[in-house]
């Protein structure tokens, strides 16, 4: 048989293996070399710091869960309300783009964006996650929407549009699937909202990065407890009839706020972000400006971010591989429980606070942003992945042990694993941008320090590449296996 | 001689459900058994219950084949024998196929028709052909007796009964389930009818006539006669 032939026949192999090659093209263009030459000794540190957690300020460890919470709150309440009026217009092309571009932009971004004319206020903490969790709202609830049989409301009101048919045929179809999205979605949230602490917020990240950078892991360990049992704990105090209240609280413990000035805001959106030549009119010399910094920062910083998603891709599924069998009981039988709960820790944790730590143990490089990306997104899929494992249908006779792995689970769960992880892609690269906060050379890193510079004109031209780059990545993934997004949303939120 | 299994009163009850009632049977090595009746009369559970207590001992080709689609049918079936071999090999030859058992398995699927096929994934093969790669793996495991459950249910009688006879002579005792009462009469010397979780008869093949099966079959009771 002909080459070409045999390749034709495996194509997820062969596009697996394309993926590889390209990531393995990228690695050399990477810094990824180790800083600090002995990271085991600082592990070990951080290891004994999870074992005894320690917090001499009960007062603002409370206040700082209490932000995080009323972050998220407020956020999803009014990212709920934006996107459910925004999915019933998703059919028109403007909301669509509007939608695409502002959850194309990082939380941490809207956040930084924010921060220049509310300073460091609720209102930009807010903001920050509704505004981006309002575009994704709008397209899934659309998704749902459409997913619905339309026959119930043409019988109550044929040919019209109206709210009380809406609320008693669609949105009472839909209403479990939007309840079970909704509360992974909070759960994203939560992260989200502890996460803009690293950019100053009063959230439980603000006093993450600071314990971890003081080398005080005992209080950080005890925030990151916290964390974790406010997210496992979930499923039971996120009661349905309880949330108006929570909404209720949330919106008096709240920050506060300094009035707003519109004539900040005003200066901000006319003349800020517009570099110094289109504001005097100069359009050749703002064309000159523009190419200057497209080839200058833009395009390498996106080279650079594509380039360590990449790497990071093929790291995950080299994670997933081997990891998720630990989680299966075909593999390990009882001993997945403990798989299982290994797993969900990794992912619940937030790729830039592992980021972070990786950081702190092998120093600034690319290499703790590849680690953080394959491990949380490989985590994540393995527990999938795993899930799958334990449904596959296996002959009496079947293999065991290295066996099993090889001829039987890998071979079958393949495809499945692979499309997982390429629409987890899209989200890696997101996050390989924003990783750029904490010193990689990704598009997050010029983003950053523009705005340290003060240099709004560039930082406004830096988003937008991102959020460009993003929804290229969203088109590509999109294309790959578009039912797939859903499922694993629905999915994640399980474990 | 003693039996391969023996089964005195066996039942099999699955979430409530009666499956297989009081069956007592025994296959004495070098038997070829033919297991007849209608879809859900048990035949599978019977199957699976002698494999049970077979284990390593028997061949199984179960009715699902349980094939793994992404892998080449050279794969296939050579996973018929990974438990023989040091696990490296295996990963090895996931990649590079052994010389040895290669050659081995071009010999077993030449007369199965399946030797142009072995670098094909079996995603890509028809029913028929995927029924002779879960055949040939079963015929690879090389042991002493031969499980399958209507393995040649995908093929033309003509065919399938050949392929029958190939796995009677390459095993010393074969019990298999079928759907097709002419090849059970043409193919093996005994046969046992089951129906609704019952033994309803267990005669040599001999004492058998092709319209006392078919009656069998439509529900009658024709094969007292």
């Amino acid at each position: 048989m002909s080459l070409t032939g045999f390749w034709r026949e495996r194509p997820n192999l062969s596009r697996a293996l394309l993926f590889a090659a390209l990531a393995l093209v990228s690695l050399p263009f990477l810094d990824i070399e180790l800083h600090r030459p002995d990271p085991w000794q600082e592990l070990g540190r951080i290891g004994l710091g999870l074992l005894q957690p320690r917090w001499d300020d009960a007062a603002s460890l409370a206040q700082a869960v209490l932000y995080t919470l009323a972050f998220a709150f407020c956020a999803v309440t009014l990212a709920v309300a934006a996107g459910g009026v925004l999915a019933l217009f998703y059919h028109r092309w403007p909301v669509r783009v509007a939608c695409a571009a502002t959850r194309a932009v990082h939380e941490l971004f809207w956040g930084l964006l924010f921060m220049q004319f509310f300073g460091l206020s609720a209102l930009t903490g807010v903001l920050a996650i509704a505004l981006p969790f309002s575009g994704i709202f709008a397209r899934v609830f659309a998704d749902i929407f459409a997913e619905q049989s339309t026959l119930p409301r043409q019988v109550i009101a044929p040919g019209r549009v109206s709210l009380s048919a809406l609320c008693y045929t669609t949105l009472a179809q839909a209403w479990p699937q939007l309840t079970s999205y909704l509360r992974y979605r909070f759960e994203c949230a939560l992260r989200s909202s502890a996460i803009l602490g690293f950019i100053g917020l009063p959230t439980v990240g603000f006093h993450l990065e600071s314990a971890f950078r003081q080398g005080d892991y005992a209080e950080a360990a005890c925030l990151l407890w916290v964390f974790y049992v406010m997210i496992a704990t979930l499923r039971w105090w996120l009661d349905r009839r309880l949330i108006p209240l929570y909404c209720l609280i949330a919106f008096f413990v709240l920050p506060p706020s300094p009035p707003v000035s519109v004539s900040l805001l005003g200066e901000f959106v006319t003349r800020d972000i517009w570099p110094l030549a289109l504001r005097e009119g100069d359009y050749i010399g703002a064309l000159a400006w523009y190419a200057q910094e497209v080839t200058r920062v833009v395009l390498p910083a996106a080279a650079y971010t594509v380039m360590l998603s990449l790497v990071a891709l093929a790291a995950a599924g080299v994670v997933v591989l081997f990891l998720f069998p630990i989680a299966s009981r075909v593999c390990v039988g009882r001993l997945a429980i403990a798989g299982h709960a290994l797993l969900v820790f990794v992912r619940s944790t937030p790729e830039l606070l592992l980021a972070f730590v990786f950081l702190l143990l092998v120093g600034p490089s690319a290499l703790p942003a590849i680690l953080a990306l394959a491990i949380h997104n490989g985590g994540l899929v393995s527990y999938l992945t795993a899930r799958e494992a334990d449904r596959l249908p296996l002959r009496a006779d079947h293999a065991h042990g290295i066996n099993l792995w090889a001829y039987e689970l890998v071979p079958r769960l393949f495809p499945r694993m692979f499309a997982l992880l390429l629409y987890r892609w899209e989200v890696m690269m997101r996050e390989s941008a924003i990783l750029g906060i904490l010193g990689v050379a990704t598009l997050g890193f010029y983003v950053d320090s523009a705005f340290a510079q003060f240099r709004m004109d560039r930082a406004f031209l830096l988003i937008a590449a991102t959020a460009l780059l993003n929804i290229a990545a969203d088109a590509v993934s999109q294309r790959v296996n578009r039912g797939l997004r859903f499922e694993a949303d629905a999915l994640a939120r399980d474990c | 001689m003693s039996a391969l299994v023996e089964l005195q009163g066996f039942t099999l009850e699955r979430g409530g459900q009666c499956i297989l009632r009081d069956i007592s049977l025994a296959i004495a090595p070098g038997e070829k058994l033919a297991l007849v009746g209608p879809s859900g009369a048990g035949k599978s559970s019977l199957l699976g219950e002698i494999h049970r207590r077979l284990g390593e001992a028997a061949a199984l080709c179960p009715q699902q084949l349980g094939l793994v689609d992404a892998l080449s049918v050279y794969h296939n079936i050579y996973m018929a024998q990974l438990q023989r071999r040091n696990s490296l090999l295996n990963l090895w030859n996931l990649f590079f196929p052994l010389a040895g058992p290669l050659r081995e398995v071009e010999e077993l699927s030449q007369p199965l028709g399946l030797a142009a096929l072995l670098r094909r994934p079996v995603a890509g093969l028809s029913g028929g052909e995927r029924q002779r790669v879960a055949l040939a793996r079963a015929c690879y495991a090389q042991r002493e007796t031969f499980l399958g459950d209507e393995p040649v249910s995908s093929l033309d009688p003509e065919q399938g009964g050949e392929l029958l006879d190939r796995v009677n002579a390459a095993h010393r005792t074969a019990v298999v389930a079928l759907h097709n009462p002419a090849l059970a009469l043409a193919h093996f010397d005994r046969v046992i009818g089951l129906r609704g979780g019952e033994l309803a008869f267990d005669r040599p093949a001999a004492s058998l006539t092709a319209a006392q099966l078919a009656d069998f079959y439509r529900g009658g009771s024709g094969w007292q006669a």
